[in-house]
């Protein structure tokens, strides 16, 4: 029974972590929370159920049509959000992308109605068997997927130039810039590279549960941004171990503790850390540095 | 305080846009304006005759109170909160509870839920203060987001998502007089006198000294700190003093209703609390309630489009913070630009 659920808690931890380094990496860039980014993961769903269904396009070309139009959208917010107040003060910048989330996910209840739909995915591979833990083939997918994703995005930042580049721009704009680098540019690239992440999470959020609403990114994203702060905002390799703790976390929560409160308890935990361990866990500041007022 | 103080309104608004300098002679000048004012408030009730009219108005007052209280923390202190729905919350439950649960008079309730209210303030308070305004804003959110959980599965307190129904109307009694609250002339009237009472607070604790301490923050927390602020009890008073007048308009609301549920306080219930002062002006009084009458008012004339509603406050938010950061009526407030 134990192993079964962990099996559950490790396939939400990863999707969590998937979402999670999203935050991560635009925060790493631009040194601001991205607050719509649980809205490319909800497009990401919704664009993939949508091909499917109305016009029964196959999963494999819907589901890479649904990332790019996600990956498009995040790269729209960018354009609209934020580079318009790159010199703005922070507060006008978190309304205004607050304001985006708000948008978005209003925008998709007008467009595919408030309820909850049925996303039907069924891949025709019976489950696995391990011992006496049974594991159904979309876990297996959802993991290897995430775990794929993950290992590529590591390769990418740390083995190619455009991840070096996005490296140098994190760790000081100003000086990559004077080395030839446009920060433009790399601040576009990760929004394609956080967003695609984002909304392959969105996809696989709704093959796990088989139904997406247009609020379903509300949620994961305030999830997500708690694994990317207790992991260490700015780390990519703390949002992976933070999305997974924090799926072992709320599972073991809501099967021991209590599941009507499933939900609070990634709240709580974002709290705990802010209070004891804001650097996060695999964090690169000191204490308290970078999360002060100007 | 170069053109940013609040405190010294009383002199000519100089240098200032003439819209603002119009509010501040309209609001904050001599005593017969505003017995005026308050004079052609009380009319109301006399010249609009229809119940829907008089619903909406009320509304607006309701909502004047919310965001002014908001207003405190986010337009004094310069301290992002997206979760003002919780105090509000904190508020109705306590009322609606109390009421009919233990037959409480309202009169009871109310400062009840406010000190309830205050303690939430600080609890949300004092865990955010290190914090920075995104950040903020996330952990509002998030806090927002966990009450709105509790009520709707603290099924014994609250009775969760099918609410708490048949909330009796206030009564006012004097030795042989009494009044029972239970029509719009006279919710009209309880609002009213909660309005004026918010906004004397409101401008008094703005020109005091625990005032200009919130707007030294606002303004450069690590001056005002240098200036002797003790910046942590100051953002927690922000904190608490919003809360109070948010728990106000709770109780109000729950009364006004009879009917509360955890649908009434949302993320999104929130949000909108949020652009009334960034419509307004952040800071700005008079902008505020301006801003209630324009975001309350204004979605009942297009009551036909009501499902776009969020949508265009969504947009809004972006095209505001982008055009016009510092609202109709408000100064600009802050002077340094960040540069990451």
């Amino acid at each position: 029974m134990f192993w079964q659920q962990l099996v559950n808690w490790i396939n939400l931890g990863a999707m969590y972590a998937l979402l999670a380094i999203g935050y991560t990496m635009v925060y790493g860039i631009i040194k601001l929370i991205n607050f719509a980014h649980g809205e490319i993961f909800m497009t990401g769903a919704f664009f993939t159920w949508w091909f499917m269904t109305a016009f029964s396009i196959p999963f494999p070309v819907a589901s890479l049509m649904g990332i790019m139009l996600a990956t498009l959208l995040g790269v729209g917010i960018e354009r609209v959000a934020y580079r318009p107040l790159r010199d703005a003060p922070r507060f006008a910048v978190v309304i205004s992308v607050l304001g985006m989330s708000i948008f978005l996910q209003n925008m998709a209840r007008v467009v595919w109605g408030a309820e909850f739909q049925v996303f039907e995915m069924d891949f025709g591979i019976p489950p696995i068997l391990i011992g006496p833990v049974v594991i159904p083939f979309k876990k297996i997918f959802i993991l290897v997927t995430s775990l794929i994703l993950m290992v590529a995005l590591s390769l990418f930042v740390t083995k190619t130039y455009l991840g070096k580049a996005m490296r140098a721009t994190a760790a000081d704009r100003e000086a990559a810039e004077m080395m030839g680098i446009s920060s433009n540019a790399v601040i576009v690239l990760t929004f394609v590279v956080g967003s695609s992440l984002g909304a392959v999470a969105g996809i696989l959020y709704a093959i796990n549960y088989n139904s997406i609403d247009p609020y379903m990114g509300f949620n994961a994203g305030m999830k997500a941004f708690a694994a990317a702060v207790l992991g260490g905002i700015g780390n990519i390799y703390g949002a992976m171990l933070g999305g997974l703790l924090l799926g072992i976390f709320e599972g073991a929560g809501a099967a021991y503790i209590s599941s009507m409160y499933r939900d609070a308890v990634a709240f709580a935990i974002l709290i705990l850390a802010l209070i004891f361990r804001p650097e996060g866990l695999l964090g690169e500041f000191k204490s308290g540095e970078k999360l002060k007022a100007r | 305080m170069k053109g940013g103080s609040q405190a010294t309104t009383r002199d000519s608004g100089q240098g200032k846009a003439p819209l603002v300098t119009m509010a501040e002679r309209f609001a904050l000048s001599k005593w017969t304006i505003k017995v005026a004012i308050l004079l052609a408030c009380m009319a109301v009730p006399l010249v609009v005759q229809s119940h829907y009219a008089m619903r909406v108005i009320i509304y607006i007052y309701l909502y004047v109170v919310l965001a002014l209280g908001l207003n405190v923390v986010m337009g004094f202190t310069g301290l992002l909160n997206i979760g003002h729905a919780a105090f509000y919350a904190m508020g109705a439950y306590t009322t609606a509870i109390l009421m009919t649960g233990y037959g409480l008079s309202f009169w009871w309730t109310v400062p009840i839920g406010m000190g309830l209210g205050v303690l939430m303030g600080l609890a949300i308070g004092f865990p955010t203060l290190r914090l920075r305004d995104d950040y903020l804003a996330m952990v509002t959110l998030g806090f927002g987001q966990i009450v709105y959980i509790v009520a709707n599965n603290w099924m014994s307190l609250t009775r969760g998502p099918r609410g708490i129904p048949a909330i009796p109307a206030p009564r006012l009694e004097l030795f042989n007089w009494k009044l029972v609250i239970d029509n719009y002339t006279s919710y009209y009237y309880l609002i009213l006198f909660f309005v004026a009472l918010t906004i004397t607070a409101c401008v008094r604790v703005r020109d005091s000294r625990v005032g200009l301490a919130w707007m030294a923050i606002r303004e450069d927390e690590d001056v005002a700190a240098v200036m002797g602020i003790h910046l942590g009890f100051y953002k927690t008073l922000a904190f608490a003093f919003s809360a109070a007048l948010g728990a106000l308009a709770g109780s109000f609301f729950s009364v006004f209703q009879s009917f509360v549920s955890p649908n009434s306080f949302t993320i999104l219930e929130s949000v909108v609390i949020v652009t009334i002062p960034i419509l307004g002006g952040l800071g700005s009084i008079p902008g505020t309630i301006v801003g209630a009458v324009l975001m309350i008012g204004l979605p009942e004339l297009f009551r036909s489009a009501s499902e776009y509603r969020m949508v265009a406050v969504g947009a809004f938010m972006v095209l505001m913070m982008i055009f016009k950061p510092e609202g109709l009526f408000g100064k600009k407030l802050f002077q340094t630009t960040y540069k990451v």
